[in-house]
């Protein structure tokens, strides 16, 4: 997974894709393995566009965090990579989403597949109505065959990732909507894991919760990112700051700076990410 | 600028008040009238042997609606497996595929006509369909008219339940990898499972006083019920003959009939009741 720097920068030459919207420090910099490459991606809901030309780079077993003011696009950056915008009637996407150098939003991609590979974490806790165990055993179902034992481990695996076993492993059969709030959203980041996902997306994870529960989920995604790929949406500028490695910024559907997370809240490029982090709009 | 006399505000007040609890207790009354007038007039015919024994002729004693009861509820039975799968179906359809488009909106207008089709046409449209091309009524007919009359009802209420299901929800199950029917089965119906029911025992309470539609299909009949291509006993439509006929016995049995179906659907509304307050607790 690591690999020298010359390796990369030779890679980084050949990448048939335009750096233009990576800051120049972050592109000399580029020493991640690139997990999911956007190009040229455009988003509209009918008729109106809400994504514009974006593309990103987000790394390898690194957290990349999408900030910018409501509306600007960032979560429906994010339903592009497991495709799930596709639930609506006339929501439809151009371009490319690169996921291990294959465009994900080919006709002929699994979507199943795909989706067990990209798992995706939502602003409110979605518990399915059903016991903690049948949460998380409910993913693994529909993707291996499994025996009762070996279900039984993978389900606990799921949920020591998500820091939840210790809360949850005496009212397994207790249904997930009695959890607390943040309790909820640990179950569904154990649901999404217990699939082996390659990547998460987390949608605003934290803000249904209150900022004890917050505090340990950032932490959990410390933890996460050491086996997964984790693109996270926030409206938290802090949140960004506290765990992300790189940070991109949106305005208008655009992608206005992407960087590491360090450059761009200390000495941003652009005039307005300075803006915006500063708090001057947004 | 005068201020508006107190007393004229509060007399005004206390008017809407007094009329519109007075139209309040003139619905309340009305229910409790008919509810009344049914159980003092019915309780009598309530016995065993109405429950058990085939209609007598007219002077003997003895005689029930056991055949009637029995049809009744076979008839119900086979509605509600014709209509509720099709009318769910169809629900599923528009919340989670029709959604907004041209289809769906014409489909939910054709539902709230049929909704709104007198119940007489839709036994006059069976009658035509299958008991003139079959030559003879049946249960079979009867069913699949008061399937026809539960299905807009099935329809668009399971419609309303899963449109309450939060779309988030709905991506969770998908972000998993899913496929979109294991997750309307899987989670969406589970989500919405209570709801699902009531329409579901709402639809039966509205078929089983339905007489018209039944009158024209499967008709009535003194016997047991054997067979669903002959003509079957049921309660609506010996409601019909019996209050009509010109004997006491028939008529108390009649009312005994129409206690029955009442204490039915009160029993299946304050079931349905039951079911949404447990469910909400």
């Amino acid at each position: 997974m690591i690999q020298t720097a010359t390796a990369i920068k030779n890679e980084t030459a050949d990448r048939p894709f335009p750096l233009s919207q990576v800051n120049k420090e972050t592109q000399e910099g580029l020493l991640d393995d690139i997990k999911i490459a956007t190009r040229d991606l455009n988003f509209y809901y009918g008729e109106q566009q809400a994504l514009f030309d974006n593309s990103l780079q987000v790394a390898t077993n690194k957290v990349t965090a999408i900030i910018g003011p409501s509306g600007c696009g960032k979560s429906t950056h994010l339903r592009t990579y497991n495709r799930i915008f596709e639930l609506y009637r006339g929501q439809r996407v151009t371009g490319e989403v690169l996921l291990d150098g294959q465009n994900i939003l080919d006709a002929n991609c699994d979507v199943l597949e795909l989706r067990r590979k990209v798992g995706m974490i939502f602003q409110k806790p979605t518990p399915f109505p059903m016991s903690v165990f049948d949460n998380v055993a409910y993913g693994l179902k529909q993707h291996y065959h499994i025996n009762r034992s070996e279900l039984r481990g993978r389900v606990e695996t799921a949920l020591r990732q998500a820091a939840l076993w210790d809360d949850v492993k005496d009212k397994l059969n207790q249904p997930g909507t009695a959890l607390s709030g943040g309790q909820q959203q640990r179950l569904c980041i154990a649901r999404a894991v217990a699939v082996e996902p390659e990547i998460l997306l987390m949608d605003e994870p934290t803000s249904a919760v209150d900022p004890i529960a917050t505090a340990r989920i950032e932490e959990l995604i410390d933890n996460l990112k050491l086996r997964y790929t984790i693109v996270i949406v926030t409206h938290n500028m802090q949140q960004a700051a506290r765990i992300s490695d790189y940070t991109a910024f949106f305005y208008q559907g655009r992608i206005i700076e992407f960087g590491a997370t360090k450059k761009i809240f200390t000495k941003p490029d652009n005039q307005q990410t300075q803006d915006y982090i500063t708090g001057r709009f947004g | 600028m005068k201020h508006r006399s107190l007393f004229a505000r509060r007399s005004i007040d206390m008017a809407i008040r007094v009329l519109s609890s007075l139209a309040a207790l003139i619905g309340i009354a009305m229910l409790g009238w008919i509810l009344g007038t049914v159980i003092l007039k019915g309780y009598s015919a309530i016995n065993w042997e109405f429950f058990t024994e085939l209609p007598a002729p007219p002077g003997m004693p003895e005689g029930g609606l056991a055949n009637a009861i029995i049809g009744t509820l076979l008839i119900t039975i086979m509605a509600v497996l014709i209509g509720v799968p099709i009318g769910l179906a169809a629900g599923v359809w528009l919340a989670e595929f029709g959604q907004q488009s041209k289809t769906a909106e014409a489909i939910r207008f054709a539902a709230n006509l049929l909704m709104g089709t007198p119940s007489i046409i839709i036994g006059v449209f069976v009658y035509v369909v299958m008991v003139m091309t079959t030559g003879n009524f049946s249960g079979t007919a009867g069913a699949v008219s008061l399937a026809i009359i539960m299905l807009p009802i099935v329809a668009r209420t399971a419609e309303d339940m899963l449109a309450l299901v939060p779309s988030a929800l709905r991506e969770a199950a998908l972000a998993l990898g899913v496929p979109r029917w294991k997750a309307t089965l899987g989670i969406v119906f589970r989500a919405a499972r209570t709801g699902l029911l009531t329409g579901t025992l709402l639809a039966i309470a509205r078929v089983s006083g339905e007489t018209a539609p039944l009158l024209f299909t499967a008709l009535n009949s003194p016997f047991w019920p054997e067979s669903f291509n002959e003509p079957t006993a049921n309660l609506t439509v010996t409601i019909f003959n019996y209050a009509m006929s010109p004997y006491d016995d028939w008529q108390t049995l009649a009312w005994g009939a129409s206690l029955l179906i009442a204490a039915s659907v009160l029993g299946t509304t304050i079931m349905t009741r039951g079911i949404l307050w447990y469910r909400s607790r």
